[in-house]
């Protein structure tokens, strides 16, 4: 749990009375004003129908919370893994380290694929983005931040530009430039603003809007082009760390988790939080779809990863194993959605039979934490990242 | 829409919080749901048809993989 640095109270004029009080920093349709506790107050009061009060309100919440529950147990006749019994196993699974691509100087916290299938782009905690030829092992480009723990980055659908971000709260992109020799830092784009540090950002489907998570709680869309907050996400109540697109075919929502245990689905538009899934028991470290778009994969400090179904809106699977202790910090599909790869804080990745809940493989290699897992966007391979400072190919 | 992070703040707070969290769960409650016999028919579904296309999950030849190696590299 981190600190909610971003409510300030401070004392001056309120925007509603013009009286001298302590005033709230609150956010009415994205825009932010300061209100007294009085103001606060009545404008709450004028939703209000007839007789309704806060004990009310918090009766009618239980018991819509009891409906809920209600709902969602009639549908829940069978469990996956027995549906998926007829089918059949799948055998050994040999995966092997390819290739290992070394050159951060201190732990790798995040990557992405481009599009090309070939190209990465990794983040590390000493502050330096590179964009690697997964081929060949080569560099192509390295950018230094200004702030260190850079947790999130994300390539550029047109493959033309990388956004990165962390503990300075923002979110900045680079266009990437064929000229070796030029200054990758001079083109700095600053896009997003948040209060608290940047936990993960995404392109939508164009390089013109990063959907970026904070730990300030909130997550938001940007333009690109003028730094423009298009529409925020609040109703997390503590910091989002991680977020992922559904895959085109299924509309424009997305899901985020965080540490205050909530996958939640959103929907880009309205800004709206259309669903909400709390069934882990530890903070939620990142969310996944799974290729169809109907459902998502959650990995999570409590050792376990979860599979959610967005249409049956329950849990549907859980992966774990009494000898798996340490959190799962990444989740990842692969094409068919059959295989899930997680890496663990226990140095490893497992590789977990979707439909059955049994795991398949275990893959050694890394030597401090797993901290990020990436399928290839073709699918013959996927990346992880780790506080040992390299990442590794696999396939 | 009112936002408040903060779980500190007491008083006048919980009333608008009251209200947000009403409102949240009744767009929640009003969604369709389809059985879980459905949904994991339709996951299993896909995955089947899927499968012939997932390098990781089918394995494919060295030859078409551009990761795994063709034959040993010297070192020149």
């Amino acid at each position: 749990m981190c600190d909610q640095t971003f409510l300030a109270i401070t004392f001056g004029p309120c925007d509603n009375c013009s009286q001298n009080k302590p005033l709230m920093n609150i956010y009415l349709k994205n825009e932010p004003i300061n209100y007294c506790s009085l103001c606060v107050e009545l404008m709450a009061c004028q939703g209000l129908a007839k007789g309704e009060t806060t004990n009310t309100l918090k009766a009618e919440s239980e018991s819509l919370k009891a409906k809920l529950e209600e709902e969602r147990a009639k549908l829940h006749d069978v469990e996956l893994h027995q549906v998926a019994e007829k089918i059949d196993a799948l055998g050994q699974f040999v995966m092997k380290t390819r290739r290992t691509l070394k050159g951060h100087g201190n732990k790798v916290l995040c990557m992405d694929w481009c599009r090309d299938k070939r190209r990465i782009v990794s983040s590390s905690q000493d502050g330096k983005v590179i964009v690697w030829d997964a081929y060949t092992t080569n560099k192509e480009h390295a950018v230094t931040m200004p702030c260190t723990w850079v947790m999130a980055c994300a390539y550029a659908p047109s493959g033309c530009a990388v956004a990165c971000g962390g503990l300075d709260n923002k979110c900045s992109v680079y266009p990437l430039s064929l000229d070796k020799n030029e200054n990758l830092a001079a083109k700095k784009k600053s896009v997003a603003m948040h209060t608290n540090y940047l936990s993960s950002c995404s392109f939508t489907n164009s390089d013109m809007q990063i959907l970026t998570s904070s730990g300030d709680g909130t997550c938001a869309l940007w333009d690109v082009e003028s730094g423009q907050l298009l529409q925020s996400f609040h109703g997390h109540s503590a910091d989002v760390l991680s977020l992922d697109l559904a895959p085109s075919e299924t509309g424009n929502t997305f899901v985020s988790g965080g540490c205050d245990k909530k996958a939640n689905v959103w929907d880009m538009r309205s800004g709206q939080n259309v669903q909400s899934f709390e069934t882990h028991e530890s903070d939620i470290n990142n969310v996944k779809y799974y290729p169809s778009g109907d459902a998502f994969a959650t990995g999570s400090d409590d050792a376990t990863c979860r599979l959610y179904d967005l249409r049956a809106d329950r849990e549907v699977a859980i992966y774990s194993k009494d000898s798996i202790i340490f959190g799962a910090s990444s989740v990842d599909f692969s094409l068919s959605g059959r295989l899930l790869f997680a890496g663990y804080n226990d140095y490893t990745i497992n590789v977990w039979d979707v439909l059955k809940g049994t795991r398949v493989a275990i893959l050694f290699g890394h030597e401090n934490r797993v901290s990020t897992v990436r399928v290839s966007p073709d699918g013959t391979a996927f990346c992880s990242g780790s506080w040992d400072n390299t990442l590794r190919i696999w396939a | 829409m009112v936002s408040k992070m903060s779980s500190k703040m007491v008083g006048s707070n919980n009333l608008a919080h009251a209200k947000r969290m009403v409102q949240q769960l009744r767009v929640e409650a009003s969604i369709e749901r389809i059985k879980v016999s459905k949904a994991s028919a339709d996951l299993m579904r896909y995955c089947g048809e899927n499968a012939k296309y997932d390098p990781l999950l089918m394995g494919i030849p060295a030859s078409e993989n551009p990761f795994k190696d063709k034959k040993p590299c010297t070192i020149l």
